[in-house]
């Protein structure tokens, strides 16, 4: 069966035009997606049932066994995490906030280690956005910086920034200018027409040092800011306060390096004075198909897109306490339910040797990284592919992703709800 | 069958002409009827002010940017937080509250019908997702079209038929309830980081005016035979001397419908400035209350302002940058493709400011001076004016004369020369209240027809019991009573069902939200035009398949089907 327009599950681009051909309960064809998409769909090597660890073994378990000896560890736990979130549907992530909520957990997402100092960058000076489209359609000059989307988000330049005509761009190729910005040389800085090659650490510094010439200050920028000549920031402030309508779009290389959420303060207040002379947004490059998602549905539940602790009742949000990498480092939580992530992939050493220790709960199709901290992992159906739901692209344009066949998994929805239920049976009114 | 008896209610009904009767309201599995059996279960009211549930007919509570003012402002979440407390869960925020924290708070207050009053239509699957999680009022999302390609085209077309084919595409593909126009034009001017000033400048590119799309969308929306009529946030919002330009609007608006207004204008405080700038701006509520009285075919909310903090959010994103470079707080922008635009800042109002005092000044007399009240609707336009919370004191503002002038007393001492408030003496009566917080605002909704406004047999018992006592409180004196009763009902019912009580939440919520589906000859049916189809392709960046609001977002939808005039 061939089936056209399909979502792809993978990166914050959300790419809604593959088509996809299956066979019975296989993938077997990919059009117009990505090498990362052609694995997602068909490299997908599920684990076939629930496991439980047994001392150094693990030995399967039935699905009603697993979830309630989850419900049962996280009712138990005086204070449980439930991480993850981004690899999953809204409707999973608004069980999993409702869960947290019941349970007074801390409940995080995988912000916590990618774009959270965007959002607090935010929560402070804001954020002049827009949708893919607008670029794609009106924007003659794209800015990356910190971010290499040749290879993390491979469509992106394509679909919505250099490679995409648009209603007023229409041979985009020719008429737009791209501005790199990075400590590295990289598949994308090479087909940058102003490639800033940054010394680690030295982004607040450019970015200040473009804001200045932006006010008019020119003269005080010394020769050199951070490895980039003043000749070169001079000529790319220029280039954006000349353009129609310019975009940044920014990556981990901000966000994570020296300066953190500074960094992308600066990098929103240069856009916001950008706009005193023509258009400049600004957006990041969210990197799980469906992080952003997590934030929109924390954040309508709770009120705080990441990070939000229930342990008084209350709603309480403060990154650096409430945060993931910091509870565990504290070894704080006493039982961690990850869902749709893969933190022992990505967290320090530390916080994982602690996920070691505690119970630990994977709710994900596939066998991962922190398959081997867990105590149980709990194998679903994978959401655009055998299930469906909803996502937000990384500009903030839900898509309902598809089912493209009926799965032999639950869904990750429905082994929440029944520990949602079992857990409302101690917990609720 | 589930039944219930109101006795002893103490009734203002104004769509069915009652006014303060002592009666008993009969209501079987959620709709109001004659009688019902001994077996029923009983309230009484005790002679307590009984008024049909209320309907916001313009409020930001869902969707992408009312969320963005949520996710940017950690300060306003803490500002308003309450615990999870038998069914009701947690809650968050003061001006932009969680979902939740709506839906408890405005059905504290006895309403149980809100329209959203902006969604894009890309985005149009956030805001059901977010009606689902206000369970307690019936949800409508007004559909904004200000910046819309295809609409702008047929404008510059002079093609009614193909606007109104075009609006029937977009209301069925988001599951729209109306047509919205926030600044027309102007949000994609914005595009380019410019605005229009004037209902006859032209758009950039698209060589049309607002005042063409404006006087087409309204004759198209009559040819769709929509329940509510054009939605339009005008040009140049919150500009000194903008009043010309609501003037100039108000002068198109043509009477084309027997039942309703022809055009809604809405948070029309923010349009009332004379003055040339923010020294010597004034109030012009005369001016636009004298065009509102002559001209029937209009109907206007406030936009009132109070004094506080609150966050303003609103599709008109040239406004919003423009209110930044006033306030230099914060400034949120988020643009969308081929259709609208949006902003968010937080602001706080100061009495000692003499233009928050004007502003302040002329949400009261548009309501004072508007002789007819089913033509101004109270509203905040929440949370931009001030969030719903304050609409009790509102409500005693306009019943008190002595109130306002204790409030006037404390205001930036210039403003008395800037306003007429001082010398306004109307105090309006509980009916009218009853009329510009419920009736009015169903009857300019178009949704009196399906049971919402009012209470007679077969109108949907939604049933708002305040703790007042009409007969012993003397509203121009014992105003703190009538802040306490409208802000906390006895009981609010919903579809038949008590959903809260004194200010509590004690059952869990399961709303509708209603959209309507013109039905328009094949012909004029977008998905099959080739130019319209090839469009959406080159120009959006989701595909046409995946762009309609599916069934699934809609749990308990109720679809209003029009037949279209083409």
């Amino acid at each position: 069966m061939r089936i056209e327009d399909v979502i792809c599950p993978f990166c914050g681009c959300l790419c809604d035009d593959l088509v996809v051909e299956v066979q019975g309960t296989t993938v077997v064809s990919v059009e117009n997606g990505c090498t990362l998409a052609h694995e997602k769909f068909t490299g997908d090597n599920r684990l076939q049932a629930p496991i439980k660890r047994d001392g150094r073994t693990w030995h399967p378990v039935s699905y009603d066994e697993a979830i309630e000896t989850t419900a049962q560890i996280l009712l138990e736990a005086d204070r449980p995490l439930l991480y993850g979130w981004s690899g999953t549907n809204g409707e999973a992530q608004s069980i999993g906030v409702h869960l947290a909520e019941l349970l007074g957990a801390v409940i995080d997402n995988t912000s916590t280690v990618c774009h959270g100092p965007s959002i607090m960058a935010i929560q402070e000076v804001g954020h002049p956005g827009c949708t893919l489209g607008q670029v794609k359609n009106r924007a003659d000059v794209i800015v990356y910086w910190g971010a290499n989307p040749i290879e993390a988000h491979p469509r992106h330049m394509s679909r919505y920034t250099t490679y995409a005509d648009g209603f007023f761009v229409k041979g985009a190729f020719l008429e737009r200018k791209v501005i790199v910005a990075d400590v590295r040389e990289t598949e994308t800085s090479n087909i940058a027409d102003e490639f800033m090659h940054i010394e680690p650490g030295g982004d607040y510094a450019v970015l200040s040092a473009l804001r200045a010439i932006v006010r008019g200050k020119a003269d005080i920028i010394p020769s050199y800011v951070s490895g980039v000549a003043r000749e070169q920031l001079v000529r790319v402030a220029e280039m954006c306060m000349n353009a129609k309508f310019g975009a940044i779009f920014f990556g981990l290389g901000l966000t994570m390096s020296r300066g953190k959420y500074k960094n992308i303060r600066n990098a929103v207040e240069l856009t916001e004075e950008l706009n005193r002379f023509t258009k400049f947004t600004i957006s990041p490059m969210r990197g799980h198909w469906n992080v952003y998602g997590s934030n929109e549905v924390f954040t309508w539940i709770s009120g705080y897109p990441f990070a939000v602790d229930f342990a008084r009742g209350i709603a309480f949000y403060n990154p650096g306490e409430t945060t993931s990498i910091d509870i565990l480092r504290r070894g704080e939580c006493d039982a961690c339910l990850v869902v749709a992530s893969d933190p022992g992939a990505h967290f320090p050493k530390q916080c994982c040797r602690h996920l070691a220790e505690i119970p630990t709960i994977l709710i994900d199709p596939h066998v991962n990284v922190t398959t081997h901290l867990s105590h149980l992992q709990i194998p679903v159906a994978v959401t655009g592919i055998d299930s469906e739901g909803t996502a937000y692209r990384m500009d903030g344009v839900p898509i309902r992703t598809r089912m493209l066949y009926k799965s032999r998994y639950p869904s990750d929805r429905e082994i929440l709800e029944k520990i949602y239920q079992i857990v409302l049976k101690e917990k609720g009114p | 069958m589930s039944e219930l008896l109101i006795r002893n209610a103490c009734v203002i009904d104004p769509l069915n002409g009652i006014n303060g009767e002592i009666m008993d309201i009969s209501i079987r599995d959620g709709r109001i009827v004659e009688e019902v059996s001994g077996n029923a279960q009983v309230i009484d009211a005790a002679g307590c002010l009984t008024l049909p549930g209320g309907v916001d007919s313009h409020t930001h509570v869902c969707g992408t940017k009312v969320n963005f003012g949520r996710y940017m402002s950690p300060e306003d979440m803490r500002a308003g937080r309450t615990a999870r407390n038998g069914c009701m869960h947690v809650t968050s925020g003061y001006s932009v509250p969680t979902t939740f924290g709506n839906s408890y708070r405005y059905s504290n207050m006895g309403y149980t019908t809100l329209l959203e009053g902006a969604m894009a239509p890309l985005e149009a699957r956030h805001t059901h997702e977010e009606f689902t999680a206000t369970p307690h009022q019936d949800m409508m999302a007004n559909t904004l079209f200000d910046g819309n390609w295809a609409i702008m085209e047929a404008v510059r077309d002079k093609d009614v038929r193909r606007t109104a084919a075009v609006v029937a595409w977009y209301l069925k593909a988001a599951r729209g309830f109306a047509i919205k126009l926030t600044n027309p034009g102007g949000t994609e001017a914005w595009g380019w980081g410019e605005d229009v000033s004037g209902i006859h400048d032209t758009v950039p590119n698209f060589e049309v005016t607002p005042a063409e799309i404006i006087g087409t969308m309204i004759r198209a929306n009559e040819v769709l035979r929509l329940p509510h009529s054009v939605h339009l946030h005008c040009n140049n919002l919150g500009v000194p001397g903008n009043y010309q330009t609501t003037l100039d609007t108000i002068g198109l608006v043509p009477d084309l419908n027997k039942t309703r207004q022809s055009l809604y204008l809405t948070h029309v405080q923010f349009h009332s400035y004379g003055g040339t700038t923010w020294r010597d701006i004034d109030s012009k509520s005369e001016e636009i209350c004298k065009a509102v009285n002559n001209t029937p075919q209009v109907t206007i909310d406030m936009g009132q302002i109070m004094f506080g903090r609150t966050t303003t959010m609103t599709a008109d994103g040239p406004m919003e940058f423009k209110l930044y470079m006033l306030h230099r707080n914060k400034w949120s922008n988020h643009d969308v493709e081929l259709e609208t635009g949006s902003g968010i800042i937080p602001v706080y109002y100061f009495r000692k400011s003499m233009v928050n005092c004007v502003m302040w000044a002329i949400g009261l007399e548009l309501a004072l001076l508007t002789k007819n009240p089913w033509q101004c609707l109270l509203s905040t336009d929440n949370p931009n004016g001030a969030p719903f919370v304050k609409y009790p004191e509102i409500i005693a503002l306009l019943m008190s004369k002595k109130l306002r002038d204790q409030e006037c007393a404390l205001l930036e001492p210039r403003t008395e020369h800037h306003v007429p408030l001082f010398a306004i003496d109307r105090e309006l009566d509980w009916n009218e209240i009853a009329i510009m917080t419920r009736s009015a605002q169903a009857k300019a909704l178009g949704i009196r027809d399906i049971g919402k406004g009012h209470l007679a047999p077969g109108a949907e018992a939604d049933v708002a019991i305040y703790p007042l006592k009409t007969s012993e409180i003397d509203p121009s004196t014992q105003y703190q009573q009538v802040i306490a009763g409208f802000s906390r009902t006895k009981f609010t019912i919903k579809r038949g069902r008590v959903v809260s009580r004194n200010g509590e939440v004690i059952v869990d919520g399961a709303n509708s939200t209603i959209w309507v589906k013109p039905k328009v000859p094949e012909e004029y049916n977008l998905s099959n035009d080739p130019d319209f189809v090839r469009k959406f392709q080159e120009y959006y960046t989701v595909r046409m398949s995946n762009y309609p609001v599916q069934d699934v977002y809609l749990p308990r939808g109720v679809c209003i089907e029009t037949e279209a005039d083409l």
